[in-house]
């Protein structure tokens, strides 16, 4: 019979029909995807993103970088949940402009880091949905690179791979930028060339088996000169 | 002092009445109640098209048959809403207000359609972070220093620009025809679709979400934002009637 019926409590119940309204849960949090990789050398940092934007299955654009540029000296990467990339982006330009007025000076790649994690902290208890990457340059001069848990954990680092295709790309890059597990390894130091290759490369292998990655790369090139941008097709399948 | 001040007193807190007097926990629109559907935008060769159905279902009713989804802001801005039509009268009236407000000042300066997008990601992102958010899903579409601007904001306050943007089964159902019609016209002339051809393109898409989107109907509006100058328009409503000829063959 198809309008089975059962009795419970001396009410009748529609088994067919669904017992109630259809119920939406609400979730704060939504997962846009998006990658980051960013690389650190000696007098040099790079980083980069690839510019699809999507929502489960569906891209939202083709267009959309994840590279925000601080300062002279630092570029940050954040993916994730949109929506919080747009508002904590939007806070840390608000604070780097305090600062700004408040020390003349810009930040140091080593503030901006410090504050970063401060304010991701901050929000412990209802987090922003972000994986963060910072490339910058020290003191110094040459590369470093900080990367980011969503609730503010924050490790220094010479490379970095992060967002959807993270932990698809960091093996690849202990291999190849970390010369990690080699028996000979090469002696001569990252060059700029050799860095933005990789890049390319990672960012082409990820593109292959991760959903959430394609389109396009942007990437920006940071030495003491300035901050150079390149962009790089990705498969827009 | 209420919920509404930010600060909630503990004589509310559920476990300090006696039983059977338990207050539940604060609760808030968990759920969309009378919803439209998706809307369909892209940019043209002198402006932007944007349109959406008139229907205000109720759950599977179809209870309200002609409610516009269209809102236009100012002469340079046009807005359209997917999700709760609630909310979206409730936001309505606060756009309308700022509108109001912002002529008063008789300055010379309007909301651009970039602005308002902007006020609109943080409205929706903050009534998100207090878990109340307002179900809906916004186009913006208008012009920003005599550029075409579309936007898209949900209910999170995710946000993004693009020259295509449709919401709901459209990002589906449309979005392929869309691009297919762009990309063509770009390949063989290398030129943007025109208003008659941008027209078609939309008319199809809507002729195709009244066939296939349960929640559509055949009744709709069309923007236009126009890039020459001339003000936006959005335009009395249409009746689309498709072709049923064949709708034997589908079983």
């Amino acid at each position: 019979m198809a309008l089975s019926m059962m009795e419970s409590n001396n009410r009748l119940i529609y088994n067919d029909a669904g017992q109630g309204p259809v119920q939406h849960q609400f979730s704060p949090y939504t997962d846009n995807g998006g990658s980051i990789v960013a690389i650190g050398g000696p007098g040099f940092a790079i980083i980069a993103s690839d510019t699809r934007l999507t929502s489960g299955f569906a891209i939202y654009t083709r267009e959309q970088g994840k590279l925000h540029s601080l300062t002279n000296a630092a570029v940050l990467g954040a993916s994730g949940c949109w929506c919080d990339v747009l508002s904590l982006t939007r806070l840390i330009q608000a604070r780097m402009k305090l600062y700004k007025h408040e020390h003349q000076k810009d930040m140091s790649a080593a503030a901006l880091a410090q504050m970063l994690s401060t304010m991701l902290y901050g929000r412990r208890f209802f987090p922003y949905y972000v994986s963060n990457v910072i490339a910058g340059l020290d003191e110094e001069g040459n590369g470093v690179v900080y990367s980011y848990d969503p609730v503010g954990h924050c490790d220094k680092n010479m490379y970095h791979a992060g967002g959807s295709s993270g932990a698809l790309l960091q093996p690849l890059l202990d291999s190849q930028i970390g010369l990690k597990n080699m028996a000979i390894k090469p002696t001569a130091p990252l060059t700029v060339e050799k860095a933005l290759q990789i890049t390319k490369d990672v960012f082409t292998s990820a593109a292959e088996r991760d959903i959430k990655c394609g389109d396009g790369v942007i990437i920006r090139i940071i030495t003491k000169d300035g901050i150079r941008e390149e962009t790089f097709k990705l498969r827009f399948d | 002092m209420n919920s509404e001040g930010g600060v909630r007193s503990f004589d509310s807190f559920a476990t300090s009445l006696p039983k059977g007097e338990r207050r539940n926990p604060i609760t808030h629109t968990q759920a969309p109640v009378t919803t439209g559907t998706s809307i369909i935008a892209f940019e043209y060769d002198g402006g932007i098209l944007m349109a959406a159905d008139m229907l205000g279902s109720y759950g599977s009713l179809a209870r309200y048959r002609s409610v516009p989804r269209l809102l236009k802001v100012n002469d340079k801005t046009v807005i359209g809403c997917m999700g709760d039509y609630a909310d979206f009268q409730y936001l309505q009236a606060i756009i309308e207000q700022m509108e109001v407000d912002e002529a008063c000042k008789d300055d010379g300066f309007q909301t651009t359609a970039r602005s308002l997008h902007s006020w609109l990601t943080r409205v929706l992102y903050n009534k998100r972070c207090k878990f109340d958010p307002l179900w809906t899903t916004f186009v913006v579409a208008g012009l920003d220093q005599d550029k075409p601007f579309l936007g898209f904001v949900d209910k999170l306050g995710t946000a993004y620009t693009d020259p295509i943007i449709t919401t709901g089964y459209a990002s589906m159902l449309a979005t392929p025809l869309i691009r297919k019609a762009v990309e063509d016209k770009l390949k063989d002339k290398n030129e943007k679709l025109t208003l008659a051809e941008a027209r078609k393109v939309i008319e199809d898409s809507l002729t195709l979400m009244y066939y296939r989107d349960a929640r559509a109907s055949n009744k709709y509006q069309i923007a236009i934002i126009p890039s020459n100058g001339e003000a936006s328009i959005i335009e009395e409503p249409k009746t689309l009637l498709g072709d049923w000829s064949v709708a034997h063959l589908i079983k």
